[in-house]
C-alpha cells in the first residue's frame, strides 16, 4: 500500500496535494498495490472525496482531541502509529512547507531517508530511483532512496494533477493515535490575520518587479503607480530587500516567495537562477533592462531595451491616454 | 543565552549553472561561494539574541577547508567560536551531516559548552532537503519550531512567529533548549565591519574530522531541467516601447 499524507487548509485540499496524490496513484498501479491517503487537523473530512477521486481506496482520519491546531511533531507521530499495522510501502507528503516539516519528523521519528521534492518516482528492487528538485527548481538531482517504507515528498506545482479515471468506492477509517504531551511540545499557540487588505503576490494577475536598476526606495513609486492602474502588486529582487529599498515579503525568488501571474514586468532585474525560481510559473514575462545582453532576456517572452526610470511612467501615461 | 548556528558553504551561481563532466558537483571554476540567505539570517540572529541577552555564540559548519572563508564571515559578524567539521569536499546526505553536527554538540558539551538555541537554515541552498535541523532536534529530544520570522526570548521560554497558509502568522511557544529554522527576511544581516573582519582573521578555527554515519540517499547524478527555450521579441528602445506595452497589458485584459 502506497500511504499518502494530504496537506489541505481547513479542509480544502491544495492543488499541491492533488498533484501528490496523482504521483502516489502512478506510483500505486505501476506496483500493482493500493493508494490510500491520510487527513489530519480541523477539516480533515471535508478531503475524503476529492482524495477518492484520485484514487484513494482508503482515506484514514486522524481523530485526537489536541489536533485541532497544526503541531508538526504530533502529525508525524500519529502517521508514524497508523503505518505500524498497515506497513505502507511507501508514504508520501506534499513539497510545501508543512507537508516537507512532517515528512521530516515523520523521518527523524523512523529513523529513516527522506527525499524532499521529488518530481519523478520510479521503484526499483531495493531502492527507489528518484528526480529531486534542489536549488529552489533551477537544478535536479538523481538518487536512489533506500528505507523501508521509503519516504519522499512530491515537489510542489511541477507535475500536473490528474483525477482518476475509475476512482474507488469511497471508504473512510478513523484511527485515534495515542499521542503524549510532548508530541504537542510544538503546536500553533494563536493565529494573527493577516494586517492589510492590499493585492497579494500570489493572486496578484499582474506584478511589477523592481531589481537593483530601481536604485532606491523612491524609485519603486512609478512601479507603483503602473500597479495601481493595472490593480497589481509589486514584487522585488534579493538586491532591492539587501538594501532595504522594499520589505522581505516583497521578495520573489529561492528564497523569497513563488508567483505565476498572468504578466510579470521585471524591471531593472538581471535574471539570477535564484530569483528566476520564483518567477517562472509567470505566463508571459516583460523586462525592462539598459543592458540588451542581461540573461534575463533569454528567459522573458518580450522585452523592451531602456533605462526603467523613463519607460514605466511612459507605460502608465500610455494606459491613462487609451 | 548560548547559541549554535549551522551553515552550509555553496556555490552562487549567476544566470545559468554549469556542471562538472561527471555530472556529480556543479562547476565552480569562476564562481563565487555563499552561505544561504536564510543562514546568513541565522547568524544575525544569533548575533541579536547574544546582544540581548548576552551569553556565547558558534557557528559551526560541514564541509571542506575553503568553508573556513564563510566561518570568518560568520566571525566577522559577530560570532564568538567557530567549528569545522572537514571533509573531502563530497556532497554529504542529510543523515550522515546531521549525525556528524550530533557528535560535535556531544563533543563540545563534554567541554562544558551548552546551547540553548540551535538555528538552522529553512533548507540548504544548494540541496534543499528541508530536514537536518528537524533530525537534530529528535536526537536531541527537544522541540523544532521551523520557517520562522521573528523570535523573542524570555525565562527559559521562545516565542516564535512563522507565516500561515494564506498569510497572516502562526505563532508558536517552546520551552529552551529548542531547535530553530530560519527564513530570510526575519532580520537584515549586518554588513561585517572592518574591525569585525580584523578580529575574525585571528579567531582559532576548531577543526575535527567527522565520520560517515548513515545515509539511504545516494546521488546518482545532477542534471538542469529542461527549460522551455523563450525568443524574446523586442518591442522597442526606450519611451518609445511604451504604447506596445500599454496594448499588450490592455490585450491581456489587464487593464480595463
Ligand atoms: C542561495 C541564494 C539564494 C538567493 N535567493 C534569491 C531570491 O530569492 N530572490 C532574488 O531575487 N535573488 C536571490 N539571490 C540573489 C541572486 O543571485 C542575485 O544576486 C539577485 O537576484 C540580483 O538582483 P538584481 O537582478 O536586482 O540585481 P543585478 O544582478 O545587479 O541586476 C541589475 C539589473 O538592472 C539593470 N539596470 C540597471 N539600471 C537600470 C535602469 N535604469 N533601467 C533598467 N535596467 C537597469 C542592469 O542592466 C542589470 O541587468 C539568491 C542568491 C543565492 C546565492
Ligand atoms: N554541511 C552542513 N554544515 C552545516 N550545516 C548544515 C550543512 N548542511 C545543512 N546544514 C544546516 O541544515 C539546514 C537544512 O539543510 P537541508 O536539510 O539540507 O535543507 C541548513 O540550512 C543548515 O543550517
Amino acid at each position: 500500500m502506497i500511504l499518502a499524507i494530504l496537506d489541505h487548509h481547513h479542509g480544502a485540499i491544495q492543488s499541491a496535494s492533488l498533484e501528490m496524490l496523482t504521483a502516489a496513484r502512478g506510483l500505486a498501479e505501476t506496483l500493482g498495490i493500493e493508494l490510500e491517503a491520510v487527513a489530519i487537523g480541523e477539516g480533515a473530512e471535508a478531503c475524503v472525496e476529492t482524495a477518492v477521486s484520485y484514487g484513494a481506496s482508503t482515506v484514514h482520519l486522524i481523530e485526537h482531541d489536541q489536533l485541532d491546531r497544526y503541531a508538526p511533531e504530533a502529525w508525524a507521530r500519529s502517521v508514524a502509529q497508523l503505518s505500524e499495522d498497515s506497513s505502507p510501502e511507501a508514504i508520501l507528503g506534499v513539497g510545501t512547507e508543512r507537508g516537507n516539516e512532517v515528512m521530516a519528523h515523520l523521518a527523524a521519528v523512523m529513523d529513516a531517508p527522506l527525499a524532499a521534492n521529488c518530481m519523478e518516482i520510479t521503484p526499483g528492487d531495493e531502492t527507489y530511483f528518484v528526480t529531486r528538485v534542489r536549488w529552489g527548481g533551477s537544478l535536479l538531482e538523481e538518487a536512489n532512496l533506500s528505507g523501508d517504507p521509503k519516504l519522499l515528498t512530491v515537489a510542489a506545482h511541477v507535475l500536473s494533477a490528474a483525477p482518476a479515471d475509475s476512482p474507488p468506492a469511497a471508504n473512510t477509517s478513523i484511527f485515534s493515535p495515542e499521542l503524549d504531551e510532548k508530541a504537542f511540545r510544538v503546536r500553533v499557540k494563536e493565529l494573527v490575520k493577516p494586517e492589510t487588505d492590499k493585492v497579494s503576490l500570489t493572486d496578484a494577475k499582474i506584478i511589477i518587479g523592481g531589481g537593483r536598476g530601481v536604485g532606491s526606495s523612491e524609485g519603486f513609486e512609478p512601479l507603483e503607480e503602473l500597479a495601481a492602474l493595472t490593480g497589481g502588486a509589486i514584487g522585488c529582487s534579493r538586491a532591492v530587500t539587501n538594501h532595504g529599498w522594499r520589505p522581505h515579503a516583497d521578495q520573489i525568488g529561492q528564497t523569497g516567495g513563488r508567483v505565476a501571474p498572468d504578466l510579470y514586468i521585471a524591471c531593472g532585474i538581471s535574471g539570477a537562477i535564484q530569483h528566476m525560481a520564483g518567477c517562472k510559473g509567470s505566463k508571459v514575462i516583460l523586462a525592462i533592462n539598459t543592458d540588451p545582453d542581461a540573461s534575463i532576456l533569454g528567459k522573458a517572452n518580450y522585452a523592451v531595451i531602456g533605462d526603467l526610470h523613463e519607460v514605466i511612467p511612459a507605460i502608465s501615461e500610455a494606459l491613462r491616454n487609451s | 543565552m548560548d547559541v549554535l548556528v549551522c551553515i552550509k558553504r555553496v556555490p552562487a551561481p549567476g544566470s545559468k549553472i554549469i556542471l562538472t563532466d561527471d555530472e556529480l558537483m556543479i562547476n565552480t571554476k569562476n564562481l563565487g561561494f555563499a552561505i544561504s540567505p536564510h543562514e546568513e539570517c541565522a547568524v544575525e540572529e544569533a548575533v541579536q539574541i547574544k546582544e540581548t541577552h548576552g551569553g556565547e555564540t558558534t557557528v559551526l559548519t560541514l564541509g571542506a577547508d575553503v568553508s573556513i572563508e564563510q566561518l570568518r564571515g560568520a566571525l566577522a559578524m559577530g560570532i564568538d567560536n567557530a567549528v569545522l567539521l572537514e571533509t573531502d569536499g563530497q556532497d554529504w546526505e542529510p543523515i550522515p551531516t546531521a549525525n556528524a553536527i550530533l557528535k560535535s554538540i556531544a563533543d563540545q558539551k563534554e567541554n562544558g559548552r551548552i546551547f540553548d538555541a540551535y538555528l538552522f537554515g529553512n533548507e540548504s541552498a544548494d540541496s534543499g532537503g528541508y530536514q537536518v535541523g528537524v533530525r537534530i532536534a529528535h536526537a536531541l529530544d527537544i522541540p523544532c519550531v521551523t520557517g520562522i520570522k521573528s523570535i523573542e526570548l524570555a525565562d527559559g521560554k521562545a516565542i516564535a512567529k512563522r507565516e500561515a497558509i494564506g498569510g497572516g502568522w502562526e505563532i508558536y511557544e517552546v520551552d529552551l533548549p529548542a531547535v530553530f529554522t530560519v527564513k530570510e527576511g526575519i532580520n537584515l544581516p549586518r554588513y561585517p565591519s572592518l574591525p569585525g573582519r580584523m578580529r575574525a582573521k585571528k579567531k582559532p578555527i576548531e577543526t575535527s574530522t567527522p565520520e560517515v554515519v548513515g545515509g539511504g540517499l545516494e546521488k546518482v547524478r545532477l542534471k538542469s531541467p529542461v527549460e522551455q527555450g523563450s525568443d524574446v521579441e523586442i518591442l522597442g528602445h526606450g519611451t518609445e516601447a511604451a504604447e506596445k506595452v500599454a496594448e499588450l497589458i490592455r490585450e491581456m485584459g489587464l487593464f480595463s
